[in-house]
Order: structure tokens, then C-alpha cells, then sequence
């Protein structure tokens, strides 16, 4: 066996090169502080769609959060530190997802992780994140999975889950929409299930005559929307992303159907649905305007209409957007991420100036923030949960009108029951009072 | 290695561990696996879950390159090879419970099968009607997910999530996940690595090339061409599939999204781009298609481009290394390596 006598000098040799390695690079592990926090800086970390099938629309949130930081650290930052948000872009593929939010913690060493969005993407890094006791704040997506406090400690949801959603426009659909016949258009996949769960809940299952699903990817809606067409629902009610909107909307016309359109949230921002309209018919030739073909669509809506230039918190995001980001449309998008940045910027006020992870998740935890929201958070020690409903908005004009009372409810069988407290006004400077 | 080229005229035998494939093969083996042992703990854990990442790809690579570097074949779909490997990874570890090894060994296998019945449609297909066949399969196969009837089991547009495995509590309590995880992949790289580099030394390997360089030769002289090209398929889809048993304990999951076309295309580019037909080139192309993008993103970001070119940065600095070496190394990298070597051997006769 003189033979293997070359490998194990190899073995040997390499052993004791390792050896070496290991020796130099074991001291670096000391000190108690915590990650991405110094005196004068918070880092923290986001992964969204930057590029490919998701990017429109929700490609603009990273920039929208990291214009409303520049903004706050602009006027002084929070506690003295100033807010620093690295996004990158996942491309909306899960794999993607779990490496760059593995280089955010490991490499980049995160703070927290802020606004990642897409259920199918973050779903696969939430226990990474618990494991690794990293803040997982404010998730962007409405399923129903991010409110799990003894399994997620550390998960938070934002925005109001789709049960939620379904309910409140269920229980509008019930009241205002009464014995008329029901379809349902839905996305075929948790944003669906859990809207029609919702929706189930108050619409009289007797009157829903059909129920059509579209696969995300696929853009010939013709068999699903000519079913509905058939079936003679008068109401029409959509858990769709906002190209499935338009692409109903399209489809129907050509049928010369024309229901009640109902909305979730997610597909029914004024500005974006309308662009895609006017894209879409583009492409086929045809010449449309798209605030037209969106008129009367009802809706839930949670934060306030980028249109109502009334509102200080719009005041404040338009000032913003017009500062740091003036080539991004501004649309729900815009509003949606700036006001997330402003829960965080609430968030870490409350944490104090002695920051640490543990300490902002009791801030958390304490609950009682308000903002740019119409509804408030329930968020506490034993619920994770974000918004807690909506108001219903109806599109006129290219804009959405409010009506009646903001509503809130539970994702079980709660009721749903009206919100009186009024909005506050938004701080000029962007800071949250401490 | 003909004793023709000993250096000082005189006839001087090679030492039998270089006459012998095996055991020279045995003794790189080694080498790799010391030199991969080295480098996972001489690396952070961010960056053992780059070396697990480069170590599944260079397996998927490595089998794609049999295919088309030996047997003349190609592949637009082993993406889709990569899924079903991680799909019924993920079924086994999650809902059968079975333990790693095992799981790895049914995720090659099943692959090898699905690649063996791949393999006889494309053993009757030629060059473009091969590449469009296995294209719809890349295209086709990862939404079979969103298919009603295996909603349940397949978890739909959602995929799967698998629990990554726990590193044993005999390697200390704070050993690194990641590390953990890239040693499983070198492991199997190393193994994946010997097990071709024998077999393109064996009789099929030879007669892959035969089928490659002439299908009607290849038959006149004896060699049973379908059934050839047919196991070409059938190893290389295996080793897709033990990558997609390893990605998904990597990234813990398997889900329709991480399978796209563009999967396919990297570990196509990442073949030619090492040089089709090589086993080094697989684990340079590799390196190349798993660390580029980040590289590139990190690259954009520090120069404060703007949203929208920096989105397209890592795209573009793709296209560019690929035409680089294209044009540098037709061959790709490993031909421009075996370049260098033989030109500091020249040198150093002289």
C-alpha cells in the first residue's frame, strides 16, 4: 500500500493548513452588542420583486420606504440614529428570497428585516428569521400565516389579512348587493382561499353561482370570465393582483358583460389598475381610458386615497415622494411602503434609546400606534396581526371616495364593527412624536 | 501519459497510482474533499451557504456537461430534473420522514428515471427538436404544482418548506447550519465528481463520445446508440436530481417559483461557460453562475445607480463574462486552463 501514501500527505497537509485557518479567524465573535445598531445607525433589510414577473407596482416599495427613511433621518432620525434600508431584489423567486435574506442577516448583519414582500418568497425564510431571533417586521402580504406568536415569535403582518378584507366586503356585498347572484374571480392560491373565506362568512352561499380561479402567469381569462358571464352573477367579486383586475375587466367588456366589480385592497389601486388597463389595450390595439373602465368599482381600503390631498398624512407623502423619489409614479404603492416605514419609525421611538431586538418587539408588543391608517393594529403579546379591517371605497372619477365608517374585524367568526376614532394628523417633519 | 514523453529521453513508467484511473481519480477525490473540508472552515457561514450553493450547482452542472460534452445531447430542461428532485426530497423528509441519506439516494434514482424516459424521446429527437422537447419540459413540469388534484401534496403556487437538517450535537452546539449543509453538498460533489470522471473513462463513456462524433460510425462499429444516448439522459438527470434534493435542504423549500426556465439556461451557461465535456469546467461554471449576481448586485448598489440599472446590472454583467470568455476560451475556462498548463510546461524545458 505504497500507494496511498500521497493522498494522506495531502490529508495531513491540508489538516494542518485548516488548523491555521481556524486558529486565525475564531477571534472576531466578541462584544455583547446588537447587530446593525450603533450610536448613530439602524440597519435594516428587505427583499422584494426588483425585476420580472412581479416588479410593477410593488418594484416601487423599496424606494418609496427608503425615500420616507431618508426623510426622517433628514430631520434628525429617531433616538439620534439615522434609518438605513437595504433592499434587494428576489426577483420573486423563493430561492432568491432565502439567500439574500440569509447575506442580510449573516453578512450584512441586519437589525431587522422590514416590508419583505410576497407570500410564496417569505414564507420559506420565516423560520430562518425566528431561529435566528431576527425582528421579521411587517411582512407585505395579507395572508393569514404571519399571525403565529408562539410558533413566529418574531413575524409580524402589516397590512390587514385577506380573511379580514373578504369579511368587510362580504358583509357590504350581504347588506348593499341583497339577493343579487355572486361570482367570485379569485387568485388560485392562499390570497384566494383565505380572501373566499372571508367573503364566505357573509355572502348567502345560495347566491354564490360560480366560482372561477386564474393561475398568476397565465393571461387568457376568457374561459374563466365567460363562466362567470354564463352564470348571471349581477356582483362580481375579485381576489385578484391588480393585472387580473384589468384583465377581467378587459375580458368582460368583450363579452359585453358588465357586473358590479367588488375588490380586494390588493387589485384595486385606482392609479395602478388603470395604467395596466390602458397597457393592456395597448397591446391589442385598442384605445382606452382606463379611469373610465374602472368607475364604481368598490373596495376596502386601510390607508388613506393617494388622491385626497386633504389628508396630512398624503400631504406629508407627496412631499416626501417629491423630494427623493419624483420619478415614481405616485400610487397605492408609494402610500403603502411610506406608511410601513412610518409603523417602523413609530416602532423604534417606542423602543427607546437603548435599542435592542427584545426591546423593540415589547414596544411592539405594548401596542396603541396609530398613523396613516384608517383602522388600528392588533398588535400584542398574542397577536401578530396588522390592520384589523377597512373602509369601503368606491372609484369615481379615477379616485376613490370613501363611505360610511372605517370597519374592523377579526380573521374567526368576530363581527364586523364600525371605527369612530379619528386619524391623526401626521408630524411635518415625519418623526413620530415620542 | 505514453512513456513517449518522458522528459529526459530515457523510458521512465508513470508510478502505478497514474496508470491506474481509479485510484488516480481516488487520490483527487481526497484532495477535493480536504481542500472543500478547508475551505468551509476557513469561511463565514453566509458564505458556507454560497460554497453549499456552488457545490449543488457543479453536480447539476456536472451531469448536464456528460450529457452534451460526451454524448452530443443537449438540454434546455434540466431545471425541470433539478425540481423533481427537490419535490420528492422535500415529500420524503417532510411527510415520510425518512432520514438524509436515504432521501438523497431515492431523489437521484427517481430523477434518473423520469431522465431515462426523458431520454428515450430524446434519443429519436436532433438538435433543435431536442432543445424545443426539453424546453416545454423546463416550462411544463414545475407547474404540474399548480395542477388541482396535487394542490394538496404539491402546497400549489406556495410550494413546500423543508426543515433544514441539524447539524449533530457532536460537532458542538454552535456549529453553523450553513456549514453543516455545504459539507453535505461536498461531500456528494466529490462523490457525483469521481463517480462521472470514471465513467467517461469507462467503455460508455467512450462510446458516448463515438455516438457524439458520429452516430452512423458509432452503429457500424457495434455501439448501441439509442441505448447509449438514452443512459446519457438517465445519468445526467440523476445528477439534477440529487442537486434538487440538495437545494432543497439549502433553501428549504420547493416551490414552482425557484425552478423557472432561467434555472435551466444558468446550468446550461454555467456548462459552457466551465467548458462542455469537462468535469472542472462544471465546477468552474458553477462558481461563475452562483456568485455573479451577487457580486454584480453588491457591485450596483455601491455605485448608487439608479433603480432601474441597477435591476438590469447583474443581467447585463452576465451576457458580458459569458461573451468574454466565449471569445477568450471557445472552449470555455477549463480549455484556456489546460491553455496555461501546457504553455508553463513548454517553458519550463527550455
Amino acid at each position: 500500500m505504497v500507494l496511498s501514501r500521497h493522498p494522506r500527505a495531502a490529508v495531513a497537509l491540508t489538516a494542518a493548513l485548516a488548523l491555521t485557518l481556524t486558529a486565525c479567524g475564531g477571534g472576531g465573535s466578541g462584544g455583547g452588542s446588537t447587530p446593525g445598531v450603533t450610536d448613530t445607525e439602524v440597519l435594516i433589510g428587505s427583499t422584494l420583486p426588483l425585476t420580472g414577473n412581479a416588479a410593477p407596482g410593488y418594484s416601487e416599495q423599496g424606494p418609496a420606504a427608503k425615500a420616507m427613511f431618508d426623510y426622517i433621518n433628514a430631520n434628525g432620525g429617531i433616538n439620534g440614529r439615522k434609518i438605513t434600508l437595504k433592499y434587494v431584489d428576489d426577483g420573486y423567486n423563493p430561492a432568491n428570497t432565502v439567500t439574500l435574506t440569509k447575506q442580510l442577516v449573516l453578512e450584512d448583519k441586519v437589525f431587522a428585516v422590514v416590508g419583505a414582500l410576497g407570500t410564496p418568497t417569505h414564507t420559506k425564510v420565516v423560520d430562518f428569521l425566528n431561529s435566528s431571533r431576527v425582528p421579521d417586521l411587517f411582512v407585505a402580504s395579507g395572508c393569514t400565516c404571519w399571525d403565529q406568536p408562539g410558533k413566529n415569535p418574531y413575524t409580524y403582518g402589516w397590512q390587514p389579512d385577506y380573511t379580514v378584507e373578504g369579511k368587510i366586503l362580504g358583509d357590504y356585498v350581504a347588506k348593499n348587493f341583497a339577493g343579487k347572484k355572486v361570482a367570485y374571480f379569485y387568485q388560485d392560491d392562499d390570497f384566494g382561499a383565505d380572501g373566499m373565506k372571508g367573503l364566505d362568512k357573509f355572502i348567502d352561499q345560495s347566491l354564490v353561482v360560480s366560482r372561477q380561479p386564474y393561475q398568476p402567469g397565465n393571461t387568457d381569462v376568457a374561459a374563466q370570465v365567460s363562466a362567470i358571464a354564463r352564470s348571471g352573477a349581477e356582483v362580481v367579486v375579485l381576489e385578484a393582483i391588480p393585472a387580473y383586475t384589468a384583465l377581467f375587466k378587459l375580458t368582460a367588456l368583450k363579452l359585453g358583460y358588465t357586473p358590479q366589480l367588488v375588490a380586494s385592497s390588493v387589485g384595486a389601486d385606482p392609479v395602478t389598475v388603470s395604467g395596466l388597463l390602458e397597457n393592456f389595450a395597448k397591446q391589442s390595439g385598442a384605445s382606452v381610458k382606463g379611469t373610465d373602465l374602472i368607475e364604481g368599482l368598490v373596495s376596502s381600503a386601510y390607508l388613506p386615497a393617494g388622491s385626497d390631498t386633504d389628508n396630512s398624512w398624503i400631504q406629508l407623502f407627496k412631499k416626501v415622494h417629491d423630494t427623493y423619489i419624483p420619478n415614481v409614479p405616485f400610487d397605492g404603492n408609494v402610500v403603502y411602503a411610506m406608511s410601513y416605514a412610518y409603523t417602523f419609525a413609530q416602532v423604534l421611538q417606542a423602543a427607546g434609546k437603548n435599542l435592542t431586538r427584545q426591546g423593540l418587539l415589547d414596544a411592539l408588543n405594548k401596542g396603541g400606534f396609530t398613523g396613516p391608517g384608517l383602522v388600528p393594529f392588533r398588535y400584542g403579546p398574542d397577536s401578530h396581526a396588522g390592520y384589523t379591517g377597512g373602509q369601503i371605497s368606491t372609484i369615481r372619477g379615477g379616485q376613490q371616495v370613501f363611505s360610511g365608517t372605517p370597519l374592523t374585524t377579526d380573521d374567526g367568526d368576530g363581527p364586523v364593527t364600525p371605527y369612530t376614532t379619528p386619524q391623526p394628523a401626521a408630524p411635518a417633519n415625519g418623526v413620530p412624536a415620542a | 501519459m505514453t512513456e513517449t514523453q518522458a522528459p529526459q529521453g530515457e523510458t521512465r513508467r508513470p508510478p502505478l497510482w497514474l496508470r491506474s484511473t481509479l485510484l488516480r481519480h481516488g487520490f483527487w477525490a481526497v484532495l477535493g474533499l480536504a481542500g472543500f473540508w478547508l475551505l468551509s472552515i476557513a469561511l463565514d457561514p453566509f458564505a458556507n451557504l454560497q460554497l453549499a450553493q456552488i457545490a449543488y450547482t457543479a453536480i447539476a452542472v456536472a451531469g448536464l456537461t456528460v450529457l452534451s460534452g460526451l454524448s452530443g445531447q443537449i438540454s434546455l430542461g434540466h431545471g425541470a430534473f433539478v425540481a423533481v428532485g427537490a419535490y420528492t426530497s422535500a415529500l420524503l423528509l417532510e411527510n415520510a420522514g425518512w432520514s438524509l441519506a436515504p432521501v438523497l439516494i431515492v431523489a437521484t434514482a427517481g430523477t434518473a428515471v423520469v431522465g431515462a424516459l426523458v431520454g428515450v424521446a430524446a434519443a429519436r429527437l436532433r438538435g433543435p427538436y431536442l432543445a424545443g422537447a426539453t424546453l416545454a419540459l423546463a416550462v411544463g413540469l414545475p407547474s404540474l404544482a399548480d395542477y388541482h388534484g396535487l394542490r394538496d401534496l404539491l402546497g400549489g403556487a406556495n410550494g413546500l418548506i423543508v426543515s433544514p437538517p441539524v447539524p449533530p450535537l457532536s460537532l458542538g452546539e454552535s456549529f453553523p447550519l450553513e456549514r453543516w449543509q455545504s459539507w453535505i453538498c461536498g461531500i456528494c460533489l466529490v462523490v457525483v465528481l469521481f463517480l462521472l470522471a470514471n465513467l467517461s473513462r469507462s467503455r460508455l463513456g467512450r462510446d458516448m463520445r463515438l455516438v457524439r462524433e458520429d452516430e452512423d460510425a458509432a452503429a457500424l462499429s457495434g455501439v448501441p446508440v439509442a441505448r447509449t444516448q438514452i443512459l446519457a439522459f438517465c445519468v445526467s438527470a440523476g445528477c439534477a436530481g440529487l442537486a434538487g434534493g440538495l437545494f432543497a435542504i439549502v433553501n428549504n423549500l420547493a416551490a414552482p417559483g425557484a425552478f423557472t426556465l432561467a434555472l435551466s439556461l444558468s446550468l446550461l451557461t454555467a456548462a459552457v461557460l466551465g467548458g462542455l465535456g469537462s468535469l472542472a469546467g462544471a465546477v468552474y461554471g458553477a462558481v461563475i453562475v452562483t456568485l455573479l449576481p451577487t457580486w454584480s448586485t453588491d457591485l450596483a448598489q455601491q455605485a448608487n445607480l439608479p433603480r432601474a440599472v441597477y435591476a438590469n446590472i447583474p443581467l447585463v454583467l452576465y451576457g458580458l463574462v459569458l461573451i468574454l470568455v466565449i471569445l477568450a476560451f471557445p472552449g470555455g475556462i477549463q480549455s484556456g486552463v489546460r491553455r496555461i498548463g501546457r504553455l508553463l510546461r513548454r517553458n519550463r524545458k527550455i
